[in-house]
């Protein structure tokens, strides 16, 4: 029977390891430290499988060797057998081995953990800023002009490093995008620092890793590689403000917006909102989530999440605006021209 | 080993009855729970300590607003208590011998100094400079006085009834032994108090 | 077990004899003499049947997280009731299950192993069973009312602390955690004082059986890491209830000050919960093999270097808060040398085994289970002390399933195990074989169901603490298979205590020796009477019911009339002293409840410390105050010269 489990828990991890393609995963790496870290889980593997398979098997030999086991009554042993010395050799061996996997493992770690503390030249910098339960993401720029604030969303060029700066405004929260880089805490009082650098295109989800209260679990965000142009063009976007609502509906609804409890907290550049209590939504339209990854950002969702915010995400500190269906649909259509 | 003939052979047939039913420092158990506590308290003593380097390495200035404790009544209470160490081994001594009115005239120093030291203590809290809810600062100085004055409190307390006891009870050797074991404890109080005391009181001094 | 059988012991006395010993340590009838018992063992099962009921409940919550999991979107808990009842199930498992119950085996097994008549102190013993029990209902009421922790077991500041831990929850967490640590702490204190002084004459360090060695280790280590916790705890509830600053960093504090603090217990804690358990499978696997253990000092050694090396790890739960990276790599290379002791008693057990001839009796099989669990459990471990690959596993179900293969499989299997092979000893009843072999099979292969997916999970991408997940994360399926596998442990927990029920009022005779084992507690009776051993019992090899030719000799002397142990010398254990040994008292019971006021009192209003300190000095008072002196009641000559005494 144990024999039958093993080979179903390597048959799992054999499919784990191989079906590991995935947005917010560790075995597909698309950055230079989530790849060199993965030498690390590979190398670990091997050198721990084989450790465990020798376990097994000394575990094994040992059962099969007993074949009459003993009965109650039976003289035992004494503690000084004629196998003693030969016991007594196989420890040192098996010790000498286990120092030898570790001296492998300590190396391979150090080794990389250098690596991860290395930057490339000309870093983008950005700052995020970790709250109960969103992001708060600042690209930071040479001119004022080049700055701007946008949240829940990270675009990366690719193959350039970037170096975010890691705040939290409350409680500790941790910055994970798996497929990119380990985690790194955001800690209210002290400033951290992780770097990364992309190589492969593509769109990533990360995910908030240490408990923060009541809505840990619907605090992601997503991290887009893009090509350096399409990276430049996105930037340039950002930094402009919202542009004005044409159409009738999204007129009435940028005035519901802004007359209502809206502007308590959120800000559209380019508009009298400016708020800095919840996520900036001057560019909410181009982005592919909600609410902190809890929703796709399409219409119904987008109803769906200001018509009742505590039914999606029960503990959001988004409290529940009493709009008529009027008022709802005009600012989910205005809401929607942010692009 | 059970290979060798036995390192430390029982005699075969001892009467235990003929055992002594009390005896001082290791031989008895209330010296070993008395251990025991010192190190689960030392431990806290040291946890404490590292706390209040910890906070103070990661302040830009100590104390981080205001003045440091004043020196004078903490180095008064320092060298009264390594002062009262030497009536304390009087009193081991006169305990260990069982001499009954040594023990009692030596105890009732002990105590009497043990109050006093109380007493300053008292004064020190006045002239810490400092709250517990001021800042960070003000409440580790807080913790760490405070941690070695309940020491004090429970060592007076210790004291000063077995001392009361001297006079009212008969005095078997287990409360002999007691006595030493409390004069023990009683240098174990005052031997904590040295980091204690160049944390409270020359720490903020030496810091930036 | 019969009268005869009982005479045929060793260790017993003539029958007039026994009488007058039988009606010197007995309990008073009743409910009183259940108040103030001082019996080392019936304190130790309110330990162990509280521990297990602790288990049953930390259990049934895993039941309902398992059951919200097992499906993407699940609305089955809400996040309020789903975040409250992880951190039940942890705080549950770690101060109200595992480390009590450690001390429960330890306190029963630990006097009858090494041939004395009750504990060094049996009134603190009492006293800090009251205390694990009052702050157990403590916790668990407040989480019936709504006011439970809800801030995982770990209670990280700020979340915990005064701007974002609103109402009691976190109050409750903290005050939970003096309780259980002063209790454990007590505990310790006794068992490391009846391990060095009351051991049976003869009996030398040299030739303590591994358990008590791994009980002594763990008492030591529950002594110097538990006042961190206790500081960390009190730290929190200062900041919350009298303003002080010491994580608040606006006013100079520290946020990871808390985490140092935390982790300089919370990783000794993980060895002071399984080193017990090695012990057991130590005892076990000598047993079973009837071979004593192969290479005993390598062994012990062992065991003594992992609670040395234990509190010099702590980082290594830090390494995702952005510490600088040098310092790191020296937790990295520490983390990984506990696989060192760890792998030499691997070593040592299997060598017994292949050396010896394992009968595969239930006690056996889940030392097996033990070793399959345990050993994947310690390299997953090695995985988690590379700084960067802990940066990725950390805070995920990687780490989860990392920890229930060392806790599960480091104690709780060795403790079903451990209870399974006592239990005779306990009851004078054999549990039933076959329904043992059942509960061992069904929690083995539901344990590993449950939480070996959970190793992909964490890497792929799942994070811990989650009350729920996406269905396009691709976790559901796995999810669902480790839900089966919990229900299927579930099972196998239920047919072990149906087991243990059924057997404790039917099992077949046990006798005082049913597995022919070697240690001092089988020349007990099974069970023990309330003083142990009648005669005392003389120790001339580690394996005393083993050799000698089945003689084992033994001392007369100690009073039949009072209370009294023999103390020995601390290394040699040579007879030294006749010491009295208290009687039930009240006492315990009093300062327990005046302590457990102070305690929740002080989380309404700090002045409640002050004033509660009043009964509470009342009652130690009582406890402490001077009765006859021992040498005057067995009429001991007071005017033994000094020299003889010192």
């Amino acid at each position: 029977m144990p024999r039958r489990a093993q080979l179903v828990a390597l048959l799992v991890l054999g499919g784990g390891v191989a079906g590991c393609s995935g947005v917010q995963t560790a075995l597909d790496p698309a950055a230079d430290q989530a790849a060199s870290i993965e030498v690390i889980w590979r190398t670990m593997l091997v050198v721990c499988g084989v450790m465990y398979l020798l376990v097994l098997g000394f575990l094994a030999w040992a059962l099969w060797r007993a074949r009459r086991p003993a009965a109650v009554d039976d003289a035992p042993l004494p503690a000084e057998t004629a196998a003693e010395p030969a016991l007594a050799r196989g420890l040192t061996g098996w010790v000498a081995l286990i120092v030898a996997g570790l001296l492998v493992l300590t190396t391979v770690s150090f080794l990389v953990d250098r690596s991860l503390a290395e930057v490339g030249p000309d870093p983008l910098k950005i700052k995020v800023t970790a709250n109960q339960w969103w992001w708060q993401v600042e690209y930071e720029g040479d001119a004022p002009t080049d700055r701007f604030t946008t949240a829940n969303e990270l675009h990366l060029p690719l193959n350039r490093p970037a170096v975010i700066e890691l705040h939290a405004a409350d409680v500790i929260h941790s910055f994970w995008v798996p497929n990119l880089s380990g985690k790194t805490d955001l800690i209210p009082g002290r400033t951290n620092y992780m770097a990364v650098t992309p190589r492969r295109l593509g769109a990533f989800r990360g995910q908030c890793a240490e408990f923060c209260g009541f809505e840990h679990a619907k605090m992601a965000f997503d991290v887009v590689v893009d090509p350096p142009r399409t990276f430049e063009a996105w930037r340039r976007h950002q930094i402009q403000s919202a542009s004005d609502p044409v159409t009738a509906e999204a007129v009435y609804g940028k005035q519901v917006f802004t007359s209502q409890a809206c502007v308590m907290c959120h800000r559209i550049q380019g508009t009298d909102a400016g708020a800095t209590v919840g996520p900036d939504l001057t560019h909410l339209a181009s982005r592919s989530h909600i609410a902190a990854g809890a929703l796709p950002n399409d219409t119904g969702d987008l109803q769906a999440w200001i018509a009742d915010p505590q039914g999606v995400k029960p503990g959001t500190a988004m409290p529940r605006v009493a709009l008529n269906s009027g008022q709802l649909n005009a600012v989910v259509d205005y809401l929607e021209t942010l692009k | 080993m059970s290979r060798r003939p036995a390192a430390a052979a029982v005699p075969a047939g001892q009467d235990l009855s003929l055992l002594p039913a009390a005896g001082f420092s290791a031989h008895g158990l209330w010296y070993w729970a008395g251990l025991a506590f010192m190190l689960m308290e030392g431990s806290a003593f040291a946890l404490a300590c590292a706390a209040y380097v910890y906070l103070m390495n990661s302040a830009d200035q100590w104390p981080l607003e205001g003045r440091a404790p004043a020196l004078s009544w903490g180095t008064a209470q320092t060298v009264l208590l390594l002062g009262s160490l030497v009536p304390t081994w009087f009193l081991a001594r006169a305990a260990l011998r069982r001499d009954l009115k040594a023990t009692q005239g030596w105890g009732v120093l002990v105590a009497a100094l043990n109050a006093l030291a109380l007493v300053i203590r008292a004064v020190e809290f006045l002239h810490l400079n400092t709250r517990w809810d001021s800042d960070a600062y003000g409440s580790i100085t807080w913790t760490l006085i405070l941690l070695h004055t309940v020491h004090l409190i429970t060592d007076f307390v210790d004291t000063f009834f077995l001392t009361v006891f001297l006079f009212t009870h008969p005095v078997p050797t287990e409360r002999f032994s007691d006595v030493q074991d409390d004069a023990l404890y009683w240098a174990y109080v005052v031997f904590t108090w040295l980091p204690l005391y160049l944390l409270i009181y020359w720490a903020p001094r030496w810091a930036p | 077990m019969s009268a005869a059988d009982a005479s045929a012991l060793p260790t017993a006395l003539p029958a007039e004899e026994d009488v007058r010993l039988t009606r010197t340590w007995a309990t008073p009838p009743g409910f009183w003499g259940w108040l103030t018992t001082v019996d080392q063992k019936q304190i130790a099962r309110r330990y162990v049947v509280t521990g297990l009921v602790f288990f049953a409940l930390a259990g049934l919550l895993a039941a309902a997280m398992r059951a919200q999991l097992s499906r993407p979107d699940n609305h089955l808990l809400s996040p309020d009731r789903y975040n409250q009842i992880f951190t039940m199930h942890g705080s549950t498992m770690m101060f109200l299950f595992a480390v009590p119950i450690m001390e429960g085996m330890g306190l029963y097994l630990v006097p009858l192993m090494i041939g004395a008549r009750t504990m060094a102190f049996p009134r603190l013993n009492a006293m800090s069973y009251w205390m694990y029990l009052a702050g157990g209902i403590f916790l668990w009421t407040a989480f019936i009312l709504n006011v439970g922790p809800d801030i995982g077991w770990f209670g990280y500041v700020p979340l915990s602390g005064p701007e974002y831990g609103i109402g009691k929850r976190a109050d409750v967490w903290a005050q939970m955690i003096t309780f259980t640590e002063v209790a454990a702490m007590a505990a310790a204190a006794s068992t490391a004082t009846s391990i060095f002084k009351m051991r049976a004459p003869g009996m030398t360090l040299a030739r303590m059986p591994i358990f008590v060695w791994a009980m002594l280790t763990t008492a030591f280590m529950i002594m110097l890491a538990m006042p961190a916790v206790m500081l960390a705890s009190s730290f929190l509830i200062s900041d919350r209830l009298i303003g002080t600053h010491f994580y608040n960093y606006a006013e100079g504090g520290s946020v990871l000050l808390f985490q140092h603090l935390f982790w300089f217990f919370g990783h000794p804690e993980v060895y002071i919960i399984f080193i017990p358990g090695l012990g057991m499978v130590s005892e076990i696997t000598q047993t079973f093999c009837r071979r004593p253990v192969f290479g005993y000092p390598a062994v012990v050694l062992s065991m003594l270097a992992t609670g040395f090396l234990a509190f010099g790890l702590w980082v290594h739960h830090m390494f995702a808060t952005g510490l600088p990276h040098m310092g790191d790599s020296f937790y990295t290379a520490a983390s990984m040398t506990i696989a060192i002791p760890s792998g030499v008693q691997i070593f040592c057990w299997l060598a017994t085994m292949w050396d010896g001839k394992p009968r595969l009796a239930p006690p056996m099989l889940w030392v097996i289970g033990f070793v399959i669990t345990f050993v994947l459990g310690g390299l997953s471990g090695v995985m988690l002390a590379s700084v960067p690959l802990d940066t990725q596993v950390h805070d995920t179900y990687f780490v989860v399933a990392h920890f229930h293969y060392v806790l599960i499989g480091g104690a709780v299997f060795p403790l079903l195990g451990g209870i399974y092979y006592w239990f005779p000893k306990a009851t004078g009843r054999m549990l039933n074989e076959a329904a043992g072999k059942w509960s061992f099979w069904l929690v083995f292969l539901g344990f590993h169901t449950a939480f070996f997916p959970m190793h992909i999970l964490g890497l792929w991408g799942m994070p811990r603490r989650v009350w729920t997940y996406p269905a396009d994360m691709g976790w559901g399926a796995l999810n669902l298979t480790s839900t089966i596998g919990a229900y299927i442990l579930a099972a196998g927990v239920l047919v072990y205590v149906l087991n243990l029920i059924v057997s404790y009022r039917r099992g077949a005779p046990a006798g005082p020796n049913p597995w022919g084992a070697s240690g001092l507690e089988w020349a007990a009776a099974s069970p023990p009477p309330s003083y142990n051993f009648g005669l005392t019992p003389v120790v001339e090899s580690r394996h005393p019911l083993w050799t000698g030719g089945g003689r084992l000799p033994t001392l007369t002397g100690l009073s039949l009339d009072h209370r009294e142990v023999l103390l020995t010398t601390v290394t040699d254990a040579r007879p030294d002293l006749r010491h009295g040994s208290p009687s039930p008292s009240i006492w315990p019971l009093l300062t327990a409840v005046a302590v457990s006021a102070l305690f929740i009192g002080s989380i309404f209003d700090e002045w409640w410390i002050v004033w509660l300190s009043i009964p509470f000095a009342l009652a130690v008072l009582g406890w402490f105050w001077p009765r006859k002196s021992h040498g005057k009641k067995v009429g001991a000559p007071d005017e033994t010269p000094p020299g003889a005494l010192a």
